[in-house]
């Protein structure tokens, strides 16, 4: 039997099969089977793999695949919703390591030999492969540290930042160079090393320079480099399967990270350039706000909520780290069953990555259907009773649309202020991760409810 | 500090400055509450209720005086309940210090700290002390339901088996609080609702409640708008043209009900004589201003008339034929201000005359007038500032993005030669593929739906770690470090694989219809 055509069709078949996995999250009721496609097509592609190429060291494989599934699993299982953010981050730094060490294995491998144009591409596939996969692995496990508070949110703006990037990636160009030449006589270790070392220090320091408020750019930019990684390491191992795997991935990623700079009207180089409200005007232009605020107690709050006809509710990150999304959902019950029409409005960037709020939504058991994206209901706001903030603040900032100098302008936002009432929680006047002040707290037709989210909305339910 | 409610001596006042909930409310603030048995009995709150509330009661008005250091009242002390108030003692309630100048004279000179709840600034952080406001809402509505009692047919159309009923035509002159209150009263009977204000803003406010604004037939754009958001006296030629609209207005509505003010001086004379009797008998006129003289000419201050045909109501006292929501409105307001006045909660009252609501409340404290306050600092309607520098990045953008692609595609394909130049064939091979493929994947991801964008992560996640298959092709080789490297890299990509596609599975569980 020809094992290599063998090997070859599986890896096709694979690749059809991670496609449609990719398809099928387009809508919910198709994402499952997607999954199942996903989980298929790894399993082939494994299979294949170690029936047809493996020929030694059977023990060894199947412990590593054993260890690493279990705690995979464990891992997936124990997980809280709110902490996917980390989760996603952790395990791209998992990529990003294995693509580091396929490249060094790779390069000291030396059963294959190449010649002229030949090796010189390989040399340079090994040596990118090696550079976006320790890129990423660094940059992941910063974005864990900042994700999971292990780090400080704040953006580390070192003073010459952008010539010290320039700095790093002409050395890495450098080293590039006289990798490909030493490695043609033999050697070229020491340049690969020292390239590994820059390009995990600029890891961190691009993941560093980032705020809190871009973590979904940047959670989805490490997603697109790891997808990347892979293919690099496709081009070195010349097999199609990474390399269409890694490009699915990559431009998966890519695309997710132009979504979210979109919904927040940024440029991508602005977010990876990092230190957003840092820049020049942000302080003189936008932070102050003159005006009163009017605050609102629970039993006013269920008062308003119970006497609605239309009630949207505008999920942000405090409701993430209030763990409030189940007692959302509680009156969310309660006001449906008294004919109250319920939506929950999302702002793309709402949360610390894509679809966060979603996700814990669906957690809480809220049906997706009365979930809407922020273009869904956008019109919708003059139209609507009450609507609920609840921890979110640069999303509904009208500032946006109003203020041509505020450092959020042109930022698509939640129209909330169009509405009847507009409830907002909050634990205190602070402004969000923009460092804007945000009228909307002060109009007349705002209430503020002060206090953890969730001890709020518990007050609110019981008065229900 | 003990806050007594003592009945209103006033006759035919059925308001009443607390009512048992607001009083529950008060005493959250630390303070005990004394109500005068039988003072809530006109706005239908027992005594009995008062007692469940928490609040003490006592039988005379003398003693709240004598107990209480704090003394809510609806309207000002008169006769015998001046000559108790004493020094030291804090007095809230409707005072009117420009219209009744000895009563500020005697309060200065008993000592007394009073807060007049009519002197509250109309600044957005006071709105919700404006005890003005709330009355006027409830004199609007009742406006209307005064209209309803004497008007003689339905105020909603109807096609019956019986024939059909035309709506009734109300208009409304002012668009103030009460104005609109009216607007919305009339308007939620069935009725076709007009409306007239000298202010420019009034307009928006009036199609906002979906009644009809009428527009004046006037060349010049007069704005009609005063301090604090009242109206000013407007010109004569204006008024003349007003009164054409009124005049041709009247023989067409059924009902018309005034609202017009100007804040210190008599009420605007808008309604004349001949216009009621160029109306339809059985029309109603309610004159809203017939306290300050009437916005009509014929109306009777506190009466029911009938004249010509026309019944004209010139009730003074509307809030109070509507005593229980008064009564509510009223005490919140009073609750509101309390409780900016009690910083601590601890049931001590702090007059802080650096309050901007407080201190233009504050008519008399410790002996001294402090009527009127300085001109308050308007927050409700702000100048519009002066227009931001027009932003100049955005040109230069539009310039680029026009070159862009066409740049952008040349270099592509300039790049894509240079490579196929040099590269051998085995390289071009893999580059179409992905090539390709990172198209296939542009197509693929812009369907995913935007809420599955977390699961969509996890499950590229879990994809990508198909870097595993480099980490296979190596674990059989002879080098053991390279073994051992392979060994490790399956750990942790395996870690990846099962982690990531078991939490897209558990997250998928969790959509659900």
């Amino acid at each position: 039997m020809n094992s290599a055509g063998l090997v070859t069709a599986s890896y096709i078949a694979a690749t059809v099969l991670f496609i449609l996995a990719l398809g099928g999250l387009s809508n919910q009721e198709t994402a499952r089977r997607g999954n199942w496609y996903g989980i298929v097509g790894m399993a082939i592609a494994l299979v294949a793999t170690i029936l047809g190429v493996v020929t030694q060291h059977y023990t060894l494989l199947f412990i590593a695949l054993l260890i690493g599934g279990s705690v995979g699993l464990v891992l997936a299982r124990r997980v809280q919703m709110t902490q996917m953010p980390e989760l996603v981050a952790i395990l791209h730094s998992l990529v990003g390591l294995a693509a580091v060490l396929v490249g060094f294995a790779n390069f000291m491998d030396h059963s294959t030999v190449l010649h002229g144009a030949e090796a010189t591409i390989h040399d340079i596939e090994t040596y990118l492969g090696v550079l976006i996969g320790a890129v990423t692995f660094s940059g992941s496990v910063i974005a864990f540290g900042k994700l999971s508070g292990r780090i400080g949110g704040k953006p580390l703006t070192l003073p010459a930042r952008h010539w010290l990037n320039l700095g790093l990636l002409l050395g890495s160009i450098w080293f590039g160079i006289e990798f490909v030449e030493q490695s043609a006589a033999g050697g070229g270790t020491w340049p690969l090393l020292l390239m590994t070392l820059i390009a995990l220090a600029f890891g961190v320091h691009m993941v560093m320079a980032i705020g809190g408020a871009d973590m979904p750019v940047v959670v989805s930019m490490l997603n697109s480099y790891s997808g990347w990684a892979a293919s690099a390491t496709g081009f070195m191992l010349s097999n199609d399967l990474l390399i269409v795997t890694g490009a699915l991935v990559g431009s998966s990623g890519a695309i997710l990270s132009y979504i979210m700079c979109r919904a927040m009207n940024r440029k991508f180089l602005a977010v990876i350039a990092g230190g957003f409200g840092t820049g020049g005007g942000t302080t003189a232009s936008g932070g102050e706000v003159e005006g009163e605020v009017v605050p609102i107690q629970p039993e006013e709050t269920a008062e308003l909520l119970a006497n609605a006809k239309e009630v949207m509710i505008v999920p942000g990150y405090g409701m993430a780290v209030a763990q409030a999304q189940h007692t959302v959902y509680e009156i969310t019950k309660m006001l449906r069953g008294k004919g109250v029409n319920v939506r929950f409005g999302i702002h793309p960037v709402a949360g610390r990555m894509p679809g966060h709020m979603n996700v814990l939504l669906a957690e809480a058991r809220v049906p997706y259907d009365i979930v809407f994206e922020m273009d869904e209901v956008n019109e919708d706001f003059p139209d609507i009773d009450v609507s609920v903030v609840i921890g979110a603040n640069d999303i509904v900032n009208p500032d946006a649309q109003e203020k041509p100098d505020s450092p959020i302008a042109g930022m698509p936002v939640l129209e909330v202020w169009k509405g009847g009432t507009t409830i907002v929680l909050k634990r205190s006047m602070a402004t969000g991760y923009a460092g804007v002040g945000n009228p909307l707290f002060y109009k007349e037709n705002t209430r503020m409810l002060f206090g953890d989210a969730k001890d709020s909305l518990d007050a609110v339910l019981k008065t229900l | 500090m003990k806050i007594g409610v003592p009945r209103e001596s006033y006759p035919g006042e059925r308001r009443v400055a607390t009512t048992p909930d607001v009083a529950s409310q008060l005493m959250n603030l630390g303070y005990r509450v004394i109500v005068q048995s039988g003072a809530g009995s006109e706005a239908n709150f027992s005594d009995a209720a008062y007692r469940a509330a928490g609040c003490e009661i006592v039988a005379s008005t003398r003693d709240i005086y004598e107990q209480c250091d704090i003394v809510l009242k609806v309207r000002a002390p008169e006769g015998e309940e001046l000559g108790v108030l004493r020094s030291g003692q804090t007095l809230i309630s409707f005072v009117w210090p420009a219209q009744n100048p000895e009563l500020l004279e005697t309060l200065t000179a008993r000592g007394v700290t009073a807060l007049a709840m009519d002197s509250v600034p109309r600044i957005s952080r006071a709105q919700k002390m404006d005890a003005l406001s709330s009355m006027a809402n409830i004199a609007g509505y009742r406006a209307v339901v005064e209209a309803a009692q004497h008007f003689g047919r339905f105020f909603t159309g109807q096609i019956t088996a019986a024939g059909k009923i035309p709506p009734a035509k109300v208009l409304v002159i002012g668009a103030g609080v009460a104005g609109l209150a009216a607007i919305g009263a009339a308007k939620s009977m069935g009725a076709i609702v007009r409306a007239f204000d000298t202010r420019p803003e009034g307009k928006e406010q009036v199609e906002s409640m979906d009644a009809e604004f009428l527009m004046l037939d006037f060349e010049e754009d007069e704005d009609g708008s005063g301090e604090g958001g009242y109206a000013k006296v407007m010109s004569k030629e204006f008024i003349e043209a007003e009164m054409a609209l009124f005049a041709e207005q009247a023989k067409d509505v059924d009902i018309i009900i005034t609202t017009a003010l100007i804040p210190g001086k008599p009420a605007p004379r808008l309604i004349t004589a001949e216009m009621v009797e160029s109306m339809k008998d059985g029309s109603v006129v309610v004159d809203l201003a017939a306290e300050q003289g009437g916005n009509c000419e014929l109306t009777e201050p506190g009466q029911v008339a009938m004249k010509e045909g026309v019944t004209l109501i010139g009730y003074t006292d509307l809030p109070s034929r509507l005593a229980a929501q008064s009564s509510q409105l009223y005490g919140t307001n009073l609750r509101h201000l309390l409780t900016d006045m009690t910083p601590e909660k601890d049931g001590e009252l702090v007059v802080d005359m650096e309050d901007e609501a407080v201190r233009g409340a504050t008519i008399c404290i410790g002996g001294e007038t402090t009527w009127p306050p300085p001109a308050p600092k308007l927050s409700a309607a702000p100048k519009a500032p002066p227009p931001a520098p027009a932003p100049v990045a955005e040109p230069e953008e539009e310039k680029k993005s026009v070159g862009g692609p066409l740049i952008a595609m040349a270099l592509g394909g300039l790049a894509l030669f240079g490579m196929g130049a040099v590269a051998p064939p085995s390289f071009m091979a893999h580059f179409t593929v992905f090539v390709l493929a990172c198209f296939v994947g542009y197509m693929v991801i812009w369907n995913v739906t935007p809420a599955l964008h977390t699961p969509l992560m996890s499950v590229t996640n879990a994809i990508s770690s198909i870097i595993v298959i480099g980490a296979l092709l190596q674990i059989s080789s002879g080098s053991s470090l390279i073994m051992w490297i392979a060994g490790f890299t399956v750990l942790i990509t395996s870690i990846n694989i099962a982690g990531g596609f078991a939490v897209t599975r558990r997250m998928l569980e969790m959509f659900r219809k």
